[in-house]
This record gives structure tokens, C-alpha cells and sequence, in this order.
């Protein structure tokens, strides 16, 4: 396709790379076809596209990977995440089954087909990038997946070739259950399909992991309607090896001076809409934190981090991954490294300066960038988690205290008591909360119990103006709260009054919002 | 220890008994040729420490000189701290089985054969608790040699790398140096099991409390072998209270971070911090492993939790356990029942459950709801707890087996699967205690030369070790095409 049109003097060069890097299929080198709705972008584009339709075809899929990510950002439940992104993916990047008879089907197809391209080349050139762009193709494929014509799906799926073998009945009782019983346990309901098949559990690393499958001296044994699953798995699979090869086929691209720039900037306008948060940046009219002031100051911490600072109080420890959040947030809200050794040395009452030294010193030191690898101190340690983050790291193990609390208290009666224990009491919010987590909406159910604990200093800003719309949208990062609930408190009170519209709170709410 | 030459696994893919006999005799052939050459170099660094260099090898120098040094070898008075340079010195030196160590490792006898050992990572804890990582070796001597200079309290393995992992800075590009296989590893230990265990606390265990041990091995080597068909699985104790397993099989070693995950997230199920909730939630009905696992549990618990732990003897634990249970009808018959009995036994307690439940407290009593919570139950207080996050990833570091732990001097040695329930882990030698069988080892007639660990209480377990990576090797050869060297014998 475009890599090679760009430019007829490099046309010769960039063949024998592409060459190479589509070895397997030579002799595809034509217009293709479009037969089935879903691709799994075996073969890249090697019709002539103008640049307006490079860059307009790409700015459209980047919009609804875009729109994807934020949904994953929200805990959007996977049908709230279809309806929302229906109606944006109908406008961006619309793509319709055969059954529709659309006269668009073969523009569409192609649209999607270069697009993808393009934004490989795009988001090739970081292992950030790549890992990202393949974790939110994976997701559209999956959504497409979902809502395409059965008749169709199988079509595809029969043209893909992925060695499926059927499972018979004897070696299912092998399992060591019965054929009843083994359905049951893995989800089969009324209705679906009764096949089954079999193949190395390997390739089906998350229906292994949620025992959605049985296994069997290695093998698994799959009903057929997890097909997904593996068909996905398959599809992220091939997207990364030949993102890879794009990689390092990259550099022969950089010479040309009309893609480039689009793809820098098609690069650019992805980078980290994941909520970041500057610890530079410091909060007006906060005085810098110290080991001393962590108790007062923690009135304003969201509900995660108030949890762990009170396990640490109540049984003077924290495990690692809490310690980890703890620190990074408390580095998050300007606690330097020499006050977060105190606090800690201090917070771990009950053992020794010996043992603290030896175990614990070395693991604030290195959050904060001061030992470790070049990379590390280079980059001054880790940033603070984001929600995100929070919410996607696995549950607390027994005797461990940390993520978002929403989440990890499985028992919502225990949310409740440490909700109340906070001081949130207000029956209308706790019901509200009870319903946020039962649809898995954590954040929104955090984001509910500050607009309650702020309710008056909140509708003082909006009465008043200066809160832009980027400071009252929701909050999706543990020091964005506290930094908001602290100025929000403190209002009047010197200049903590009115916020500026920050240069870090745009980028870190904005981007995620239109 | 039980041991035995053919492995732990029965059912190995080649029971051909002439290869058999004949692995050991390939590699001590190997080795011997090595140690000659080794010799050469080192004969100035033995007089040095005037010590036996050979003591773990099958040697090429006459028997009789080895023995002599053997028996006029002064072992080291100061056996007071088992992390002493001269008492961890002697160690390596004379006890630590660095040959099937290295075999084990790199899969095969012969150096050159694979880059398995060659690319590993080690990394080393030294006295003053400096943490060297990115060691490698070329060979066991090697690693013999700087444990001997340098007398790490313990030292931990990694994965292998796709470079020398020494040489990992002076590679064009750092994307160049990347883990690539290592074994499946798994850590279980108690402090995980804090909230349910009754009989110690904290770095103490008792017989009482390792059943909890016990338990996770049976559930987890279950699961592996017949849910994953691994083969090659060893269990070694990791010398205070704990365990750790290491999944040696060539399809273990090549899983990625992701695959690590699943098995991982497959094996575990007590989950949730918070203290007072109820920790295990499963579908019904039950998955076939975790009907397995609750099968395997079931027969322990009435002893070791029930009678062992009495984890519900008082009042505030008894409440614990009414939160497990679904009916409130129930749940306030029997608290009304222990408030007048506050210190009925959990045994006494979890029959009340069934009793009241069967007496009719609630005529609309659903029974399977009652049995799946009981189970429920049985579950949280028996299925593994695994330190999940050590099998997760690839490039994750774990102490190697016949290290020494510093808190205890207990050796780290292999335990013996089939025999998991004979495992006593207050019985494990200390190193002193080795040393010192060494010393009271009393020559018998045979001309046969003896090695330093074999004087010892040591022996069974490396014995079993040599089992296991001479069975392990067997199924490595299936897959690797025939060494050049095989033709001479």
C-alpha cells in the first residue's frame, strides 16, 4: 500500500523490504478481496490511496481505538462498552455485514483494511505503542466478533484454519467428570452449542486462567462457544509478530518526508491518555508534606489510599504491593524521599532499624528513583498509579492490603463499614455505591463519594466559575482526587482559592474526554 | 528421604532400561575429562587452601590421596552462626552438589551441548546482604569457585538469557538481552496461611502447621501433572517454612509471562483482602480440579484444621465462621447454642452445623446451599495459598535447592512427592550438623571412593536429586537430536 507508493525514486528499496517482511505471500500482490466483515490483516494494503485518504482513513480508527481505551478507563461492562461505541463506530469506522446488502461493503472493508495498516506503521516505533495499539485492535476485534452474523462468523472462522480438533465423548469422561457436569463447569448454558474442542492449553491462556475450560495431561477441551477466545488469542498473536517485523522494518521509512509527519502525528495524538499525574507540579497552598503531616493530610486521600493508611496504622505493616502504591502515592502528593523514610521507619513501629534497613529501606528508595537500574534513576523512580492501574492490578491475597477497595472488598457489607468508618455515611450514597459495584462501575462509586464529602465547596466553584470542566470531570487518579479534595477545602484560604486550569490537568482528563 | 535412580515419574515416555544405566556413567565420563583439566590449573589454589577440591566429583586422581585428605580434613570449630564464612566455605566445598546442579540446568552433561547454564542468570546474597545479580557460569567449577571466594549466604536462580548475562552491557542493543526460558516456579508459604493457622506465629512453624504445606503440594502437584501434563516436577523445602516447586519440563520452561499467568490464576482461588469476607467464591458445579483438589482436602480436614488448628474455639473466631454460612435462621440457632457453650471444640462446633441443620431449625433450609458453603469452608481453610505473583513471571529469581537459609541452617532440600505426608521439615540437616557427620563418618573396608555428601545425612536427598535430573535429562534427550559425542560409547 502507501509504504509503497510514497515515493518512486525509493520504490525499489522499499519493495525488497516488503518483500521480506510478506515473504510467505508473494504472489498476493494485487487488489484483494474483501470477502468476510472481520480481518484478521493477514496481507497488507497495495492499492494507491491519496494522502488525504492516508491520513483522514487513519484519524477515523484512531478516534474509535481512542474511545475504547476511555471505556476500559471507566469500567465500562462489556455491553455498556458496545452500546457506547456503536454509534462512534458507525460514524468513524462503520463496517457491515454481508447480510446488509450495503453498497458500501467493499469502500468500508477497504477503509478498515488500510487504516489498520497505517496505524501499524504509526504505532510501530515504541514497545509502549505496539503493546497498547495491539491491546485495543484486539478489543475492536473482539466487539466486531461479537455483534457479527453467525453464519458469517463461521464462514470466517472455517477460511482462518486453526486447526481445531473435535472432542470426542470418551476422552471428555477422561477428564475425570462426566460429560453433564463438565459442561456445567464451564459455563455451558441451555442453548449453546454441545461440541466440543480440543487443542494445547496454551493456546487459550485466559480460558485456562478463569477455568472456563478442561484440561488434561495438557490439553484443553473447549465448548465450541468460547471459540472466541482462542480465535482472539489468535488474532492478538499474529498482530504482534507482525508488529514486531513492522518495527524493525521502520527506520527505512524515516527518510520519506510526507508520511512521516503524519504518522509522527498520528503517534502523537495516541501517547498516554492514561491518567498521569505530575508530582512536580506541586498543589498551591499546600505546604510540602512531611512525615508528621501524612495523619492530617489523609482526611483528604481517596478511599484506597485512607484503606491502607489505616492498616498501616492499625497493624504497623503493609505488604509489598500496598507499600508500593502507598509510597508512590504519598511521592505523588510531594512527600520527598527523605520525610517518606521517616514515615515509613516510623509507621513499621514493631521492628527493628535493622531490619528495616535491610528489607524495606531499599524499596521506598527505589520508588523514588534513588537506587536501582539507569532507567529508573533516570526516570526518578515510578509514577503514582492511576485507577486505571489500581483497578487492573490482580485482587490482595490474604494478610495483603491494597488497590481500589471498591473492587478488592468482594464483600460490599465490608465496603460499607470502611466507608463508614471514613466518615461517608449517607444512606443515599451508600445506596448508590452498593449499585455502582455491583455493575463493576468502581470508579464511579468512588468518584459518587467525593461529589458528596465536597458537596457545598463543589456547587461553590460551579456558582462561582473558575472551575473549568476539565477540573469537575471525573477522577481517575488517586492524587488528582486528593489534590482536588485538598483546594477544595481549603478554598479562599490564601491563593488555594481558585484553581488555574493547569497545564497537567488538562492533558490528564482532557485527553481522555471530548 | 526415599529416593530412587529412575526418577520420580513412573510413567516416563522411554523406560529403556540400557540408556538407563547408561546416563550416569556418560556424564561421570564428561565430567572426568573436565576435572582433569581443572586440575592443571588449580593444583596451586589447592595446596592454597590445602583442601579437597574434588570432593563431589567423581575424581581421576588416585582414590587413596583423596581419602587421606579426606579423613585428616579439620572442619571448622566455630559452628555457632550457620552463615560462618568457614562453616557456608566448607559447605560449598564439600557438600553442595554443584554437578547435578549444573545438570540439571543445562539439561544435559556436557557444556557445549546447550546454553542453558552458560546464559543463566545467578544471582548472589553475600554476607553483608549485598544482592549480586546477572552472575553466570560457565561451568558447575565455575560456580563452585566464586561460591568459594565469595560465600554467599544463598544464591538464587533466574532464567535463561539470550546473551551471557555478564555480558549484557556491552551488547549493541539492549533489546538484544532478553529472558527466555526458565522453569515454572511456585512459592508456597505460611506466612500466607497466618490468618488460618492457630499453632505459631510468624518465622516458627510445627508439625501442626506444615500439614498446611503438605496440603498445597498434594493440590498443585495434582494439578500439574495430570491438568498440564507436566512430568518433571521437584518440590524442595525452602528451609524455614515454606516450599518451593519448580516445574522443570521443556513446555514449562518456554511459557511467557501471559501462560505463567493463566496457570497461576488457574491454581489459585482464596482471594480478597479485606479481613472478615468470605474468601472463596466458585460456580457451581465445581470445576474437575478444584472437585479433585476439594477431594484431596476433604481427608485432611478433620484432623489438621478440625482437631490440628481449632481455628473456631473462640467466640470472635466462631463468628468468622457464621459469616461463611447462608442461613441467618441457622447462623443465630447455633451462636445461641456456643454462647452457652463458649468453649465447644471447632469439631464440636462444625457437627452443631449439621445437627441443627438436620434437627429443623428452618423447615425451608436450602440444604445445597449449606453443603456448598460447608465447602466453601473446607476450601479457605485448606487449598493452597500460593505466592502467586513468583509464577507469574518469567524472569522471576528463586533460591536454588541445597542452599543453606541463614535464619535456620536448614538445607533447602528436594521432598519427595509420593511421600509428601513422611516429610518432616524439623528433621532436615543443618549445615553444622552435616559437618559434623563428616567428621564422625567412620571408614568401612570397600576400596570404593566416598564423596564428602555421602558421609552425611545429605545423601538420600541428593541422591533423589541425581533421580530426578537423570530422569529429567532422559526426557530432554527425546527432543534434542544426538549429541556428536554420542558415539563414543
Amino acid at each position: 500500500m502507501a509504504t509503497a507508493r510514497i515515493d518512486p525514486k525509493r520504490r525499489a528499496d522499499l519493495i525488497s523490504h516488503k518483500k521480506k517482511q510478506f515473504a510467505e505471500a508473494p504472489a498476493k500482490w494485487k487488489q484483494q478481496e474483501y470477502k468476510w466483515r472481520l480481518s484478521f490483516y493477514d496481507l497488507p494494503p497495495t492499492e494507491e490511496v491519496s494522502l488525504e485518504e492516508f491520513e483522514l482513513w487513519a484519524l477515523g480508527r484512531l478516534k474509535v481505538l481512542a474511545e475504547l481505551e476511555s471505556c476500559t478507563f471507566r469500567n465500562r461492562t462489556p455491553e455498556e462498552t458496545a452500546s457506547y461505541m456503536a454509534p462512534i463506530m458507525e460514524k468513524h469506522l462503520p463496517l457491515h455485514s454481508n447480510s446488509s446488502r450495503s453498497s458500501e461493503l467493499d469502500e468500508e472493508r477497504k477503509r478498515d483494511h488500510y487504516s489498520h495498516f497505517i496505524l501499524r506503521l504509526a504505532f510501530a516505533g515504541t514497545k509502549d505503542l505496539r503493546q497498547r495499539f495491539s491491546r485495543l485492535e484486539t478489543m475492536l476485534f473482539k466487539l466486531r466478533w461479537k455483534d457479527d452474523d453467525a453464519v458469517e462468523r463461521k464462514e470466517f472462522l472455517d477460511s482462518l484454519d486453526m486447526q481445531l480438533e473435535k472432542a470426542g465423548e470418551s476422552e471428555l469422561n477422561e477428564c475425570g467428570v462426566s460429560l453433564e457436569q463438565a459442561k456445567a463447569a464451564t459455563g455451558w448454558r441451555k442453548g449453546d452449542a454441545e461440541a466440543w474442542f480440543t487443542l494445547d492449553w496454551e493456546r487459550v491462556p485466559d480460558l485456562v486462567e478463569s477455568r472456563r475450560c478442561l484440561l488434561r495431561r495438557g490439553k484443553a477441551y473447549v465448548l465450541l462457544k468460547e471459540q472466541m477466545s482462542f480465535v482472539v488469542a489468535e488474532f492478538t498473536k499474529r498482530l504482534d509478530a507482525a508488529l514486531e517485523i513492522t518495527s524493525r522494518a521502520l527506520p527505512r521509512l524515516d527518510e520519506d518526508d510526507r508520511l512521516s509527519p503524519i504518522l509522527s502525528h498520528l503517534s502523537k495524538s495516541f501517547t498516554a491518555p492514561d491518567a498521569s499525574f505530575d508530582a512536580e507540579a506541586g498543589i498551591n497552598g499546600l505546604q510540602a508534606p512531611t512525615a508528621g503531616t501524612v495523619d492530617a493530610l489523609s482526611s483528604h486521600f481517596p478511599l484506597c489510599m485512607q484503606n491502607m493508611h489505616r492498616t498501616l496504622r492499625q497493624d504497623a505493616k503493609l505488604k509489598h504491593q500496598g507499600r508500593l502504591e502507598y509510597t508512590l502515592f504519598l511521592k505523588g502528593i510531594g512527600l520527598d524521599l527523605s520525610n517518606a523514610v521517616e514515615f515509613w521507619r516510623r509507621s513499621f513501629r514493631t521492628i527493628t532499624d535493622e531490619k528495616f534497613t535491610k528489607e524495606y529501606l531499599y524499596n521506598v528508595k527505589h520508588a523514588y528513583g534513588e537506587v536501582g537500574g539507569d532507567a529508573n534513576r533516570r526516570g526518578r523512580g515510578y509514577t503514582p498509579f492511576s485507577c486505571q492501574k489500581l483497578l487492573t492490578e490482580p485482587l490482595p491475597g490474604p494478610g495483603q492490603t491494597h488497590g481500589c477497595p471498591y473492587r478488592t472488598h468482594t464483600d460490599v457489607e465490608n465496603l460499607v463499614a470502611l466507608l463508614g468508618a471514613t466518615g461517608m455515611r449517607d444512606p443515599e450514597t451508600i445506596k448508590s455505591v452498593r449499585e455502582d459495584v455491583g455493575k463493576q462501575r468502581y470508579h464511579i462509586a468512588c468518584n459518587r463519594v467525593f461529589e458528596f464529602a465536597h458537596k457545598s465547596e463543589l456547587e461553590r466553584v460551579k456558582r462561582k466559575g473558575g472551575w473549568g470542566p476539565a477540573e469537575l470531570d471525573t477522577i481517575l487518579h488517586p492524587n488528582s482526587y486528593f489534590k482536588r479534595s485538598f483546594l477544595l477545602k481549603h478554598l479562599g484560604e490564601g491563593n488555594a482559592g481558585f484553581v488555574e486550569p493547569r497545564g497537567e490537568d488538562v492533558k490528564m482528563e482532557g485527553s481522555l474526554d471530548e | 528421604m526415599p529416593h530412587s535412580e529412575n526418577s520420580q515419574d513412573e510413567d516416563l515416555v522411554l523406560p529403556d532400561a540400557p540408556s538407563l544405566q547408561n546416563e550416569p556413567s556418560q556424564s561421570q565420563t564428561i565430567s572426568q575429562s573436565t576435572i582433569v583439566e581443572d586440575n592443571k590449573e588449580n593444583v596451586k589454589l589447592e595446596d592454597m587452601f590445602d583442601d579437597d577440591n574434588e570432593d563431589e566429583y567423581s575424581s581421576s586422581a588416585p582414590p587413596a590421596q583423596i581419602k587421606g585428605e579426606d579423613s585428616s580434613q579439620p572442619m571448622p570449630q566455630s559452628l555457632g552462626r550457620f552463615s560462618d564464612s568457614d562453616v557456608m566455605r566448607a559447605f560449598y566445598q564439600r557438600l553442595f552438589p554443584f554437578r547435578y546442579l549444573f545438570q540439571w540446568l543445562n539439561h544435559s552433561p556436557n557444556p557445549e551441548d546447550t546454553n542453558d547454564f552458560r546464559h543463566r542468570e545467578f544471582a548472589f546474597t553475600l554476607q553483608n546482604d549485598v544482592y549480586l545479580r546477572y552472575q553466570s557460569f560457565k561451568t558447575a567449577d565455575t560456580l563452585r569457585k566464586q561460591c568459594m571466594d565469595m560465600i554467599p549466604t544463598r544464591f538464587e536462580i533466574g532464567p535463561v538469557y539470550s546473551t551471557n548475562p555478564r555480558e549484557r552491557k556491552s551488547l549493541p542493543k539492549s533489546a538484544a538481552f532478553r529472558p527466555l526460558t526458565k522453569e515454572l516456579v511456585f512459592d508456597i508459604d505460611m506466612t500466607d496461611y497466618d490468618e488460618i493457622r492457630t499453632c505459631c506465629t510468624g518465622a516458627s512453624i510445627c508439625h501442626r502447621c506444615w500439614t498446611f504445606i503438605t496440603m498445597a503440594i498434594k493440590v498443585v502437584d495434582a494439578a500439574l501433572k495430570d491438568d498440564f501434563g507436566f512430568k518433571h516436577i521437584m518440590w524442595v523445602y525452602s528451609g524455614r517454612r515454606g516450599a518451593h516447586a519448580w516445574v522443570c519440563d521443556k513446555r514449562a520452561r518456554e511459557l511467557d509471562d501471559q501462560k505463567r499467568r493463566a496457570i497461576a490464576g488457574y491454581l489459585e482461588l482464596v482471594k480478597g483482602g479485606d479481613k472478615s469476607s468470605k474468601k472463596v467464591n466458585i460456580r457451581r458445579p465445581l470445576h474437575p480440579h478444584l472437585d479433585r483438589s476439594l477431594r484431596i482436602l476433604k481427608e485432611f480436614f478433620p484432623t489438621s484444621i478440625l482437631a490440628d488448628q481449632d481455628p473456631w474455639e473462640n467466640p470472635k473466631k466462631a463468628a468468622h465462621l457464621l459469616t461463611l454460612l447462608p442461613d441467618a435462621q441457622l447462623n443465630s440457632a447455633l451462636q445461641k447454642k456456643w454462647d452457652s457453650a463458649p468453649s465447644r471444640s471447632s469439631t464440636s462446633k462444625w457437627n452443631d452445623i449439621d445437627t441443627l441443620a438436620e434437627s429443623g431449625i428452618n423447615p425451608n433450609l436450602d440444604t445445597k446451599k449449606l453443603m456448598q458453603a460447608k465447602q466453601d469452608v473446607i476450601l479457605e481453610y485448606t487449598y493452597p495459598r500460593l505466592d502467586a505473583e513468583v509464577s507469574k513471571k518469567l524472569n522471576h529469581l528463586l533460591k536454588s535447592p541445597f542452599c543453606v537459609h541463614p535464619g535456620t541452617g536448614r538445607i533447602c532440600v528436594p521432598i519427595d512427592v509420593r511421600r509428601v505426608e513422611e516429610f518432616d521439615p524439623l528433621d532436615v540437616p543443618t549445615v553444622t550438623e552435616l559437618l559434623a557427620d563428616i567428621n564422625s563418618w567412620k571408614k568401612d573396608d570397600s576400596e570404593k571412593k566416598v564423596q564428602d555428601w555421602e558421609k552425611t545425612r545429605l545423601k538420600p536427598y541428593v541422591d533423589f536429586f541425581k533421580g530426578f535430573v537423570s530422569s529429567l535429562l532422559k526426557g530432554e534427550k527425546t527432543s534434542i537430536k544426538r549429541e556428536r559425542d554420542g558415539m563414543e560409547y
